[in-house]
C-alpha cells in the first residue's frame, strides 16, 4: 500500500511552500486561462506570454492543494523559455506518467509539428523534478490535482495557436 | 438510556476493517453513514426469500414484496411523524424529493416575478433546482444570510419574506452543523403566506423529526446518510398539496389508466412514484429507523451533542489556530465539524488523515455559495454517527499532528 511518503516528496513540498513563478503578467502582451477542479474547488489563473515560437513567460495565481500547486510551479519552469514543440512535449511526458494517455492533444489538427507527433518526431525533454510526481498515480483521486495546470496549459496553448497561426 | 459506544460498533460490520493496518475511524457520515449488520441482513434476507416486483402480481411473493415496501413507507412515516402513509412518496435520495417539489409544486405555482426565499448555507441539492426555476421562469430568489457565528441571520427576516411564495430552508447545514429554528422560521413564512420546504437530509439521522411540530409542509430526507442503503429518500408533504400537484416523472405505477389519448394518474403517494420502485432499499430503509428507534433519537443526540462538545473542546486545545466554521456552541449544532488548518490545503489534510485509517472529507461539500460566504476555497469536515465515540475523535485529533508535521 503506498505511503505519504510517495505522494509528499520533500521537492513536492519545496515547491508548494515557495512556489515559482507566482504572480500575475500584464494582459496583453499575455494571455490568461484559468482552469478549474469542480470536485475540491481548486482554482488556478495562468498567464503565459509567447515570444514567436517560445514560451517567453508564464506565471501562476489560485488556490490549491500542495499536489496542484506544486505541479503548477514545477510545469511553470519546465516550460518556461522552452518552444512550443518541447513545451507540447513535455505535456504529454507528464500526461503519460499521469497513466493519461490521449493519441492527439485538442487544437493539434493546425499545428503541423504536433500532427506528426508520434515518437520519432518528438522532441528530446527530460522531466527533471516533475518525476517527484510520479507517486501521485498510485492516489488516483489526486491525479487531477496534478494535471490542473498542465490542462489549464493545454487550453491557453490550443487558444493562442488559434488566435496566431 | 445513554448510548454504549462499545456496543453499538459491534453492530456496524465495516468498522472492523483496517485501513493502512489501523482500525477504520469514520467520520464522514454526513457524507453518507455506515449499515447496521440489521440493515445488510434485512435487504439481503429479502433477495433471499421474498423479492418480487411489488403492486402486480396475485402470487404469494408478490403480495408479501408489496406487503414489505408498504411497511417500509410506514416505518418512515412514523418516524417522522407524517399523519398517513399516503403522505410519504419514495424517491431516489433527498435531491430528487427537492427536484420533485420543484418541478411538480414549483412548475404549477410559480411563474415570472414570484419569490422563493432560500439561505445561503443551502446544499446544491436546494439551490440548483431553484436556479434553474429562475432561468426557465424569471422567478426571485431571495438568500436568508449567515452570519459571521454561522447562524442563519433573521433580523431581516419579515422584509425577505415579503410576498414569497416558497421557503426552502435545511434543517441542519452539512458543513456548519448549525440547526436552523425550523419552527420560527415557518411561522414567519405561514404568515406571509409562503410555503415551507425542509431539506431534512442532516436532522432525521440525528434529532427527533416531527414535520407538523416544524411547520414544514415538504420534507425531503435521504436514507443513506441515516444508516439506510443508498437509492432511496422520501418526500412528504400534506396529503392536500400532493393531491394538487400534477406527476413528475410518468411510467407504469404512477397511473390508475392508460389510454392512447391520455392517463389519469394514480392516487397518491403512487402518483410520485414511476417505475419499479426502490424495494430492497425500502425494506433497508425500514430497518434503519427501526434501528434508529430503539435506541431513541433523543439518546442519539445527547451521544452526538457530547462528542461534539468533546471534539470542539479538544481541537482547540490542542490547535489553537484551527479555523472552526459554524458555532462553537455544541447544543446549537449538530455532529458536524468544518475546519481549516493554518494554510494546509484540506485535501492535504484529508489525505494525510486517511493514513491514520481517519476519513474526513474534504472539498466544498456541494455548499459553493456557502464557502465563499466563509472566504474558504474549501473546508475539511468530520462528522459523527452513533457508532462514534471519544477515542475517534482523539483519533483524528492525533492524526492532525502528522499534517503539521508535514506542511506547517
Ligand atoms: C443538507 C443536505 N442536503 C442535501 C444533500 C443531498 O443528499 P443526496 O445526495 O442523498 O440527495 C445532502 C448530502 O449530500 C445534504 O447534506
Amino acid at each position: 500500500m503506498p505511503g505519504l511518503e510517495d505522494l509528499y516528496r520533500e521537492i513536492i513540498l519545496d515547491h508548494y511552500r515557495n512556489p515559482r513563478n507566482r504572480g500575475e503578467l500584464p494582459i496583453p502582451p499575455a494571455y490568461a486561462e484559468t482552469g478549474f477542479n469542480p470536485l475540491c474547488g481548486d482554482e488556478i489563473t495562468l498567464y503565459l506570454q509567447l515570444d514567436g515560437d517560445c514560451v517567453d513567460d508564464i506565471k501562476l495565481t489560485g488556490q490549491g492543494c500542495s499536489i496542484s500547486q506544486s505541479s503548477a510551479s514545477m510545469m511553470s519552469t519546465a516550460v518556461k523559455g522552452k518552444s512550443l514543440a518541447e513545451a507540447r512535449a513535455t505535456i504529454r511526458k507528464f500526461k503519460a506518467m499521469m497513466s493519461i494517455h490521449e493519441q492527439r492533444l485538442d487544437g493539434a489538427e493546425d499545428g503541423s509539428e504536433d500532427d506528426s507527433g508520434d515518437a520519432e518526431d518528438e522532441v528530446e525533454v527530460s522531466l527533471g523534478d516533475l518525476e517527484a510526481l510520479q507517486g501521485v498515480v498510485k492516489f488516483p483521486v489526486r491525479i487531477k490535482c496534478a494535471t490542473l495546470s498542465w490542462n489549464t496549459l493545454v487550453q491557453a496553448l490550443d487558444h493562442l495557436s488559434s488566435v496566431q497561426p | 438510556m445513554a448510548i454504549d459506544p462499545v456496543l453499538i460498533k459491534k453492530d456496524f460490520p465495516i468498522l472492523d476493517r483496517l485501513v493502512h493496518g489501523k482500525r477504520l475511524v469514520y467520520l464522514d457520515s454526513a457524507s453518507s453513514s455506515q449499515k447496521p449488520t440489521a440493515v445488510i441482513e434485512a435487504m439481503s434476507q429479502y433477495y433471499e426469500t421474498t423479492h418480487a416486483n411489488v403492486h402486480r402480481g396475485v402470487y404469494t411473493i408478490a403480495e408479501e414484496a408489496t406487503r414489505l415496501f408498504e411497511a417500509g413507507r410506514a416505518s418512515v412515516a412514523r418516524f417522522i411523524g407524517a399523519s398517513s402513509t399516503s403522505e410519504v412518496v419514495f424517491t431516489k435520495n433527498v435531491t430528487e424529493a427537492i427536484n420533485l417539489v420543484a418541478y411538480s409544486w414549483g412548475r404549477s405555482n410559480l411563474n415570472a416575478g414570484d419569490v422563493v426565499v432560500l439561505t445561503e448555507m443551502e446544499h446544491h441539492s436546494n439551490l440548483v433546482p431553484w436556479l434553474a426555476l429562475k432561468a426557465e421562469r424569471g422567478i426571485e430568489l431571495r438568500y436568508l444570510p449567515v452570519t459571521d457565528d454561522g447562524l442563519l441571520d433573521l433580523s431581516n427576516l419579515d422584509e425577505i419574506l415579503d410576498g414569497a411564495k416558497l421557503v426552502g430552508v435545511t434543517a441542519v447545514s452539512n458543513v456548519l452543523g448549525t440547526i436552523n429554528p425550523i419552527r420560527l422560521i415557518a411561522d414567519a413564512a405561514h404568515a406571509a403566506g409562503a410555503m415551507v420546504l425542509v431539506d431534512g437530509a442532516q436532522l432525521a439521522p440525528h434529532l427527533p423529526t416531527d414535520v407538523k411540530a416544524l411547520g414544514a409542509d415538504f420534507f425531503g430526507l435521504t436514507g443513506h446518510k441515516m444508516l439506510g442503503p443508498t437509492g432511496i429518500g422520501a418526500l412528504w408533504a400534506r396529503a392536500e398539496l400532493l393531491d394538487a400537484m400534477p406527476p413528475f416523472l410518468g411510467g407504469g405505477e404512477m397511473i390508475r389508466d392508460v389510454r392512447l389519448d391520455g392517463f389519469t394518474p394514480n392516487d397518491i403517494p403512487w402518483k410520485f412514484e414511476a417505475g419499479t420502485p426502490p424495494i430492497a432499499e425500502a425494506v433497508g430503509l425500514s430497518a434503519a429507523v427501526d434501528y434508529l428507534t430503539a435506541i431513541g433519537l433523543p439518546a442519539v443526540r445527547d451521544h452526538e451533542r457530547e462528542l461534539t462538545a468533546y471534539a470542539l473542546t479538544t481541537l482547540r486545545d490542542r490547535y489553537p489556530d484551527l479555523v472552526i466554521h459554524g458555532p462553537l456552541d455544541a447544543s446549537l449544532r449538530g455532529g458536524v465539524i468544518s475546519f481549516n488548518y493554518k494554510d494546509v490545503h484540506p485535501h492535504d489534510l484529508s489525505q494525510v488523515l486517511d493514513e491514520s485509517g481517519v476519513c474526513v472529507r474534504a472539498g466544498h461539500h456541494c455548499a459553493k455559495p456557502l464557502m465563499r460566504r466563509l472566504g474558504v476555497g474549501a473546508t475539511a469536515r468530520a462528522s459523527f454517527s452513533v457508532y462514534n465515540d471519544g477515542a475517534d475523535v482523539d483519533a483524528l485529533v492525533d492524526a492532525l499532528a502528522t499534517a503539521d508535521r508535514l506542511f506547517a
